[in-house]
């Protein structure tokens, strides 16, 4: 038995302790919402939150993430609120097919709570390592943007945004 | 073209209440469900208020389920946003009027709906508007409709199209032609429709398909494709917990579990003697060796031949030759292939991610023995399609795995299976030779190109989901005539050189089929993905053999094909052609035509240590009138990246029948960081609206290898740029 908290929800999964989390997520728990892409952390699709932080859960026995809080898509937003990342991204029309499109978010996400004001280069730094075979690379840079200045405006937290919350 | 003068509109009560709108193709098909009345075609109105359309063409990222509601907004009178997407099941009702089967390709979707979609909205308003004029007893003229509503004017007086539906379905309304301008939701760059789905995670993937008690099943498969069992052992992997079965079928050995982890720790045990078959000696360094000799023999067909090229050749005086070459490539979607399937004694049921859902259902029905009509397929949106899912393969699979396992089954590809196991856009290798007259005009141009035919690979497959569900019997007949005559004419090997569409006496083209039994599939941009880089290239060369600007020689050789011209100003104007480049960039240009559509890129590069960097793509389209710029857009920017990625990284290579390479590290798309600033540009007319999904790509590689070119006075000839 492996104990973590999933998008704030307390979970106990019985599963190998060697298997990934991605696949606990996915055909354990039935959320789908996180990405199969490589299975090799190559990719990005599979990117989740752990304890805030981006992390491919494709590699990550799920073991690893005992007693941890882990954040998912589904997660991403708070109740109807949408986190300013999945505003941007709907105001650009970032999505083309969308399938990698989770694990971007997770990872822009994860990256502007860090970095609330990110430069080009910064998004370069930590966005290459999510790929999209749609090619929505410019939209998504300009979405990363547009999203730090929602935040700027609406003084919106965006390190709280994805902060843990109180396990229910 | 359109549906509707090959069809007919109807208007009819919906299953469950409401009103539904379809055009149903006016050919007499015994086909599954198209003796119900419309379930559910195109659209559909509930007494809920909601309008239900359905998207007939595949949402793959191109943007259909946008471009869809967009056409019937327009004519409803709503805001596109507020309805409800549904993706079309296996039914004739959705074939594609261009190819007379249920498919999303050829970047046809937008120039096929263009019409039906636009007619199918203008007559649910008529007879919303029918339906209001009877309830109110007020003339139909007095009714507007407008934002989800039949108002009366003169008393202020609104129905909503809900409360109106049930009775609109019984009315009868005048045959209204759907607008042709004072567009107000057509032109307009309306936000994606699927966006929210897909930024929540609640768009369902193929591979998110949970059907209750499905297992999972992988396939461990020949190390070369095409290979048989021999034999396997599977008792360690059976000890291996969660494992369910292990079958043998016919493309390897599947192993069923409770998990794709389960099912994939058991096949990594499993042990399998192969029969490697017939691609067990096949080397695509040796196979290039032998494409080469082809180009530079005599053999194959002539397919275009205007003047006599080749006599012109011999005997000018200033003679380029060129040889010009583009690998295998994977197409590489981001959604691993896979499929749930479920058959039962009197059905069979498929979710799965599909370009082709009828095809999968012909298919099926024929390697099963199984009438189609008992065959259901669920479409649910793709991870990407770039052609790849026109090959039904990873259906046929699951289908015969939930056979062999008498249960519900969800099969999935791992990244490995793609990459080793799919069909390819096929290897060309390309040899010109042209001709220039004094005063350095191209006198002539003769092009032999050899490669494999795609069409006489797919042809079974499109044979049936071409055919009546009632005329099987003639799959064979078809196909055997077929494949000997299209395997020597296929124009996806030569699209795009056939039609060059510059001034000159003297052209010829030859194709030259070489076979070698690899799988060959439809690969974004088809035959234009190679070709375009063979004639855009060497008509550069030509220029600089002309010793004349490489833009200015296209232009003067284009005076009678405006819409290439057009677009070919276009880029070179915003790329500042006339403006030398900054120092240590060289610029180069190319414009093709494709699908119906015509593109133009100008790049500018910089090389460093033999590396190519792509810096600034600019890329200009014109593809008719445009029922979205930001969607058109967004394909430019998706081709662009998609261009440069097998422009200069990717290709699939054999060693011994196995392809060497497996996953994202060393069939490396793009990356963000990678990524060149990309300004995209339509060049807006009101002709019949066409594709973009395709035509972005072809112009990318010979854009960028003319650059290096005008930059190093390096030409290079060889796809992917720079890598031996």
């Amino acid at each position: 038995m492996v104990k973590f908290t999933l998008n704030g929800v307390a979970r106990e999964v019985d599963a190998p302790p060697d298997m990934p989390l991605l696949w606990v997520i996915r055909d354990v728990l039935q959320l789908t919402g996180t990405k199969f892409g490589c299975g090799m952390a190559l990719c990005g699709a599979c990117t989740v939150h752990l304890n805030g932080q981006a992390t491919r859960s494709c590699v990550l026995p799920v073991s690893a993430v005992e007693g941890q809080q882990v954040r998912t898509i589904e997660g991403l937003a708070s109740g109807e609120q949408l986190h300013p990342c999945q505003r941007a991204w709907k105001e650009l029309s970032v999505p083309q097919c969308g399938y990698c499109q989770s694990g971007q978010l997770m990872q822009a996400s994860s990256m502007l709570a860090q970095t609330p004001a990110p430069t080009d280069e910064d998004i370069d730094t930590q966005m290459s390592g999510n790929l999209c075979r749609c090619g929505t690379y410019p939209r998504i840079r300009a979405a990363i943007h547009r999203a730090a200045d929602i935040a700027k405006e609406e003084n919106i937290d965006l390190k709280a945004a994805i902060a843990a919350e109180p396990t229910k | 073209m359109s549906l509707s003068r090959r069809g007919f509109l109807q208007a009819g009560l919906a299953v469950g209440g409401g009103l539904a709108v379809g055009v149903f193709p006016d050919v007499a098909v015994a086909a599954p469900n198209l003796a119900s009345f419309m379930p559910s075609a195109f659209l559909r109105i509930t007494a809920d208020d909601l309008i239900h359309f359905v998207v007939a063409r595949v949402e793959m990222g191109q943007g259909t389920t946008t471009m869809h509601a967009q056409l019937l907004a327009e004519e409803l009178e709503v805001d596109p946003a507020t309805m409800v997407i549904e993706l079309a099941p296996n039914d004739r009702r959705f074939d594609n009027p261009a190819m007379n089967m249920q498919l999303t390709g050829g970047s046809t979707s937008t120039a096929v709906s263009w019409n039906p979609y636009r007619e199918a909205g203008a007559l649910a308003r008529e007879l919303l508007i029918s339906a209001a004029s009877k309830t109110w007893g007020v003339p139909r003229s007095e009714c507007i409709a407008r934002g989800g509503a039949i108002v009366h004017a003169p008393t202020k007086r609104e129905l909503r199209y809900g409360a109106l539906a049930e009775l609109a379905a019984s009315m009868s309304a005048p045959r209204v032609e759907p607008k042709k301008k004072d567009f107000k939701v057509i032109g307009q760059p309306v936000p994606r429709v699927d966006a929210h789905l897909k930024v929540t995670g609640q768009a369902q993937f193929g591979i998110d398909v949970q059907v209750p008690g499905a297992k999972v099943a992988v396939l461990v498969r020949s190390p070369v494709p095409g290979g048989t069992v021999d034999s396997f052992d599977d008792t360690e992997a059976k000890k291996l917990g969660g494992v369910a079965h292990v079958v043998k079928v016919s493309r390897g050995v599947a192993v069923v579990g409770d998990t794709y982890f389960h099912a994939r720790r058991a096949a990594a045990a499993l042990q399998v003697k192969w029969n490697d078959g017939p691609l067990a000696n096949f080397d695509s360094a040796s196979f290039a060796k032998t494409q080469l000799e082809a180009v530079r023999g005599e053999g194959g067909k002539r397919v275009k031949n205007v003047g006599d090229a080749p006599a012109q050749v011999k005997r000018a005086s200033t003679v380029i030759e060129a040889e010009y070459a583009a690998p295998f490539l994977a197409h590489a979607p981001m959604e691993p292939q896979n499929a749930t399937a479920w058959v039962r004694d009197d059905a069979v049921e498929v979710w799965a991610p599909t370009q082709g859902p009828m095809m999968a259902a012909e298919q099926i029905a024929r390697h099963f023995g199984v009438p189609q009509t008992s065959v259901t397929v669920h479409q649910t949106f793709l991870g990407g399609g770039f052609g790849r899912r026109i090959a039904q393969d990873y259906i046929l699979e699951a289908v015969e795995v939930s056979k062999a396992i008498r249960g519900p089954v969800k099969l999935v590809w791992s990244r490995e299976d793609d990459m080793r196991h799919s069909p390819y856009r096929p290897a060309a290798m390309h040899r010109v030779r042209g001709a220039l007259d004094a005063s350095g005009n191209p006198l002539a141009w003769h092009h032999r190109v050899a490669t494999q035919s795609i069409l006489s690979s797919v042809l079974p497959d499109f044979v049936g989901g071409a055919l009546p569900g009632g005329l099987h019997w003639l799959h064979g007949v078809v196909t055997s005539l077929g494949a000997s005559a299209i395997g020597t004419r296929d124009p996806t090997s030569f699209e795009g050189i056939d039609s060059l569409p510059y001034e000159l006496p003297h052209l010829a083209v030859d194709f030259v089929p070489v076979e070698p039994g690899v799988p060959v599939m439809f690969w974004r941009s088809v035959g234009h993905s190679h070709t375009a880089f063979a004639t855009e290239s060497f008509i550069d060369e030509l220029a600089h053999a002309a010793k004349k600007d490489p833009f200015e020689f296209r232009r003067g050789l284009l005076m009678k094909q405006h819409r290439h011209r057009w677009v070919l100003e276009l880029a070179a104007e915003k790329i500042g052609w006339t403006t030398p480049p900054p120092e240590g960039v060289g610029r180069g240009i190319a414009v093709h035509k494709s699908f119906e559509s015509y593109t133009a890129a100008a790049v500018e590069v910089r090389v460093q240590d033999d590396a190519i960097k792509v810096e600034r793509v600019v890329i200009a389209v014109d593809c008719g009138r445009v029922v979205n710029p930001d969607l058109v857009k967004a394909q430019l920017e998706s081709a662009v990246i998609f261009g440069l990625s097998a422009t200069l990284k990717q290709r699939i290579t054999f060693a011994q029948g196995r392809v060497q390479q497996s996953n994202f590290h060393d069939y490396p798309p793009l990356r963000l960081n990678e990524t060149p600033r990309i300004e995209t540009f339509i060049r807006e007319n009101e002709a019949e609206p066409t594709g973009v999904g395709e035509p972005g790509v072809p112009v990318i590689a010979p854009a960028v290898a003319n650059a290096v070119f005008a930059l190093t006075g390096k030409r290079h000839r060889s796809l992917p740029l720079g890598v031996s």
